[in-house]
């Protein structure tokens, strides 16, 4: 018996020329919870691959609970106590919670037919392991992502296992079912199983990992208590360069106008009597639980849905959106908060996604004007700084920061009054993420009057200068940033 | 079930339409709940109702198989003209026919499995070349049935007669194949790990791949599947109308995919039962059948079938884009 569930020593992976892994380390002890934490391409997701016998690594050892394999094989990881919750669950839509709870069950232990009856008692067996109640015949895609994440969780509670790998668990929940994640974590901690957090989003980590390992480019760079580490020291660690972190200072020019007035607007089941206003180079935060009514209230405000009452003013003049086309002729701009689906033609090339909203202009009689869209797009390019192989590559070939700036150049080709940024740096990597704040904090100096609605509370304060509260469909509180620390934002947003 | 549950389902609201129609012609002509009117329909029931298992698999699992009726077609016409005469039993052709059909449907289901083509595109390529062998090579023209099918054509379960008209129809043996062939279809999907996995595929391929689906095996076995059902179909319906027509197969696929879809199957895989695909084949033979009953000429039929499908699984894509829309913040009243 050793004290580690798991020791991953020197461990290399190349694919090609790519060294994925050049050597690392990783030692996960008995009931720990583990933080792996790196960017994008930093090897997280291979060495995910490598633990759960996926990959074979070039060279390296990896031994599980003492006991050393050399070629580890799927089957022997998981007989070992190894499961990976991957980040898209791995459930199946279509199916009742119950058949998701015991198909995999009964498909390891090669059963050929189907019994009611046993499917009921793994089911509920699976859900007795973290107390999690729910109906069994109800449909996994009338869930939420949190209920999907936790039926992934007890699933593989059923293999008795011994070291739990979460990939990404925390980017698409609320913190109120962060919370309760934890609660269950916690839970498994005390049985003595370990947990391997695979994430990027610090706060909450930092909150429920005993230890942290951190990979760039294929190498350890850290791996040490999570105590020792600070928000400065960790951000160094992933990107390799020291990153200041300077909050918005919002320079009040006189006679700055007014550009968005909202006044009572409510849209049924969506938000109620909702009122603000913002100037001209202003970045407001919008922050509020999912559901909350933040999501409605921006895309009523981009045309999407037709407010109930209410009125929207631009530039002191009432305006009526009947759809998204309106709203952007009249200069809004929205990145949506789910870009891979709705802010991108993800098999489309990166120049026509960024060209998009301007091809009404970049013509030659009723040709396209190819050339004229080269341009425009080789210009946005370099003024974001995206990262790109070739303008005609599809928008796949983009990690998650690059993509992002992709979509807010699609909306600054246009000539915007203002833009609305729902959750911008969601599954974005600590480098573009700074590099997508500098650029939000640019144009708002030209001008451009900027929301940011978003849960991440440290994104609000480092962004904004002004931030409203949404509580239930409610803007319920409006705070300066200036002054205001994390934990009252924080507690503000919640429901108490 | 619940009740609330049971609204939910397409084949609820496609059972409720059905029997409002057959309500409807009864009162309007007293001829519809009459023995020969009832055996007539579910004669015309049989085939279509039978490729709807094979299709719906295909279906649930992601893909679509149009090749079917050339399969179909082409298995029928090689034992009945190449094989005429040499046995006295029907077994020996629907069992080469069935043999036939799994191997086309296996090339199918290979290109699919393996290549990962679109399923669409692969069967009509598949549709096409076969159809052409059969005219081409074989040079289908009609042909009188080998006596073996013949007899079995006569055979039937039941006559059905309409007392004040003297009309009768007879049900032949074959629509008793049709419900054995449900009742397999029903059991592979419901009740065997194998078809719960054509769901699992359907519904997330790489999941199931992760849950330990033979992904490859599954779908080669749907195409299989299909082929061979298809082989014994097309034998079916050769010895129902007792002649060998080698073209009038051709160009149903398009019908059963929308009785499918209609009942409830999804275009996209992961949804979708039995009872469903067998409601919706219903609707569309009892409405294709029945017009001349309501005093509308037949020739109007395929007018009533094609807005049957189109209101009928346009229905169903507005309701679900309507799910979809739906906003759900629990607004206070503070």
């Amino acid at each position: 018996m050793s004290e580690n569930i798991i020791k991953v020593t020197q461990v290399k992976k190349y694919f090609g020329g790519v060294k994925a892994l050049d050597g690392v380390d990783l030692v996960i002890k008995k009931g720990e919870v583990h933080c792996l934490a790196g960017e994008n391409g930093c090897g997280k997701s291979t060495i995910i691959n490598v633990i759960s016998g996926f990959y074979t690594p070039d060279s390296g050892t990896i031994e599980i609970d003492g006991k050393e394999y050399s070629k580890l094989t799927t089957q022997q990881a998981i007989e070992a106590g190894v499961q990976v919750i991957y980040q898209d669950l791995s459930v199946f839509p279509n199916l009742t919670v119950r058949e998701n709870l015991a198909i995999t069950m009964e498909k390891s232990s090669e059963r050929k037919f189907i019994s009611r009856k046993r499917y009921d008692e793994i089911a509920k067996q699976a859900l007795s392991t973290i107390d999690f109640q729910i109906d069994l015949d109800e449909y996994v895609e009338n869930l939420t992502v949190a209920d999907k994440q936790l039926i992934a969780i007890s699933r593989a509670l059923l293999y008795d296992a011994k070291l739990i790998i979460m990939d990404e668990p925390t980017t698409a929940i609320t913190q109120k079912e962060v919370k309760n994640l934890f609660e269950v974590i916690r839970r498994l901690q005390k049985k003595g199983i370990s947990v391997l957090f695979v994430s990027h989003k610090l706060d909450e980590v930092f909150e429920i990992a005993d230890h942290f390992t951190i990979f760039r480019s294929g190498h350890n760079v850290y791996s040490g208590p999570t105590k020792e580490l600070t928000q400065a020291l960790f951000t160094h660690y992933m990107t390799g360069r020291d990153i200041e972190e300077e909050p918005f200072e919002y320079n009040e020019k006189d006679g700055a106008k007014t550009v968005l007035e909202v006044k009572n607007l409510s849209l049924k089941d969506g938000f109620k009597d909702c009122s603000f206003s913002i100037r001209e180079g202003e970045i407001l935060g919008i922050t509020g639980l999912l559901g909350s009514g933040r999501t409605e209230l921006a895309e009523t405000i981009f045309g999407v849905h037709k407010a109930d009452s209410g009125q929207i003013f631009l530039n002191g003049q009432e305006v009526h959106f009947n759809n998204v086309r309106d709203a952007m002729a009249a200069g809004i701009g929205y990145v949506p908060p789910e870009r891979n689906v709705m802010g991108l033609f993800m098999d489309q090339s990166i120049s026509d996604n960024i060209s998009v909203t301007r091809w009404d202009d970049c013509r030659k009689g009723i040709m396209m004007d190819q050339s004229e869209i080269d341009t425009l797009v080789d210009h946005w390019v370099g003024e974001l700084s995206i990262k790109i192989g070739n303008a005609s590559d599809t928008m796949r070939t983009l990690s998650g920061g690059n993509a992002q700036k992709c979509v807010l150049a699609k909306w600054l080709a246009l000539d915007l009054k203002v833009l609305i940024l729902n959750g911008p740096t969601v599954g974005v990597d600590i480098g573009a993420k700074y590099d997508i704040y500098n650029l939000t904090k640019k144009l708002a100096d030209r001008g451009l009057a900027v929301i940011i609605i978003s849960d991440d509370i440290r994104e609000v304060l480092l962004n904004c200068n002004r931030v409203l509260i949404m509580r239930r469909g409610h803007l319920v509180d409006e705070k300066q940033t200036k002054g205001l620390d994390e934990e009252t934002l924080s507690r503000l947003s919640v429901e108490y | 079930m619940s009740i609330k549950r049971l609204t939910k389902k397409t084949e609820f609201y496609v059972a409720i339409i059905l029997i409002a129609f057959c309500l409807l012609v009864q009162v309007r002509s007293g001829q519809f709940f009459t023995p020969n009117n009832i055996v007539d329909l579910l004669r015309s029931l049989t085939i279509p109702m039978m490729f709807a298992v094979g299709e719906m698999m295909v279906l649930i699992s992601g893909g679509v198989d149009c090749s079917f009726p050339a399969i179909a077609s082409l298995s029928m016409y090689f034992v009945t003209t190449k094989m005429d005469g040499m046995f006295s039993s029907p077994i020996p052709y629907f069992l080469v026919a069935m043999l036939l059909g799994l191997c086309m449907g296996a090339v199918n289901g290979f290109i699919v499995a393996k290549y990962r083509f679109p399923a669409m595109i692969v069967t009509l390529g598949a549709s096409s070349l076969w159809i052409g062998v059969m005219q081409g090579i074989l040079g289908s023209s009609e042909y009188p049935l080998t006596s073996a099918l013949y007899r079995l054509g006569e055979a039937k379960i039941l006559t059905g007669t309409n007392a004040q008209t003297g009309f009768s129809s007879n049900l032949p043996v074959h629509f008793g194949f049709a419900v054995v062939l449900v009742l397999i279809g029903w059991f592979i999907l419901n009740k065997t790990m194998l078809g719960r996995g054509i769901y699992a595929i359907g519904g997330d391929e790489v999941a199931a791949a992760r849950a330990g689906f033979n992904v490859f095996g599954t779908r080669m076995f749907i195409f299989c599947f299909s082929g061979a059902m298809a082989g014994f179909i097309g034998v079916c319906r050769a010895s129902m109308m007792m002649t060998v027509n080698p073209n009038n197969m051709i160009g149903m696929e398009m019908d059963v995919i929308a009785a499918c879809v209609l009942g409830g199957v999804s275009l996209v895989g992961g949804k979708g039962s039995v009872l469903g695909a067998v409601l919706g084949t219903a609707l569309m033979t009892l409405v294709a059948n029945s017009l001349i009953l309501l005093g509308i000429p037949t020739v109007w039929s395929r007018v009533f079938t094609g807005l049957i499908i189109i209101i009928g699984t346009g229905v169903s894509a507005v309701q679900e884009k309507q799910r979809k829309n739906t906003l759900h913040v629990a607004v206070s009243e503070e």
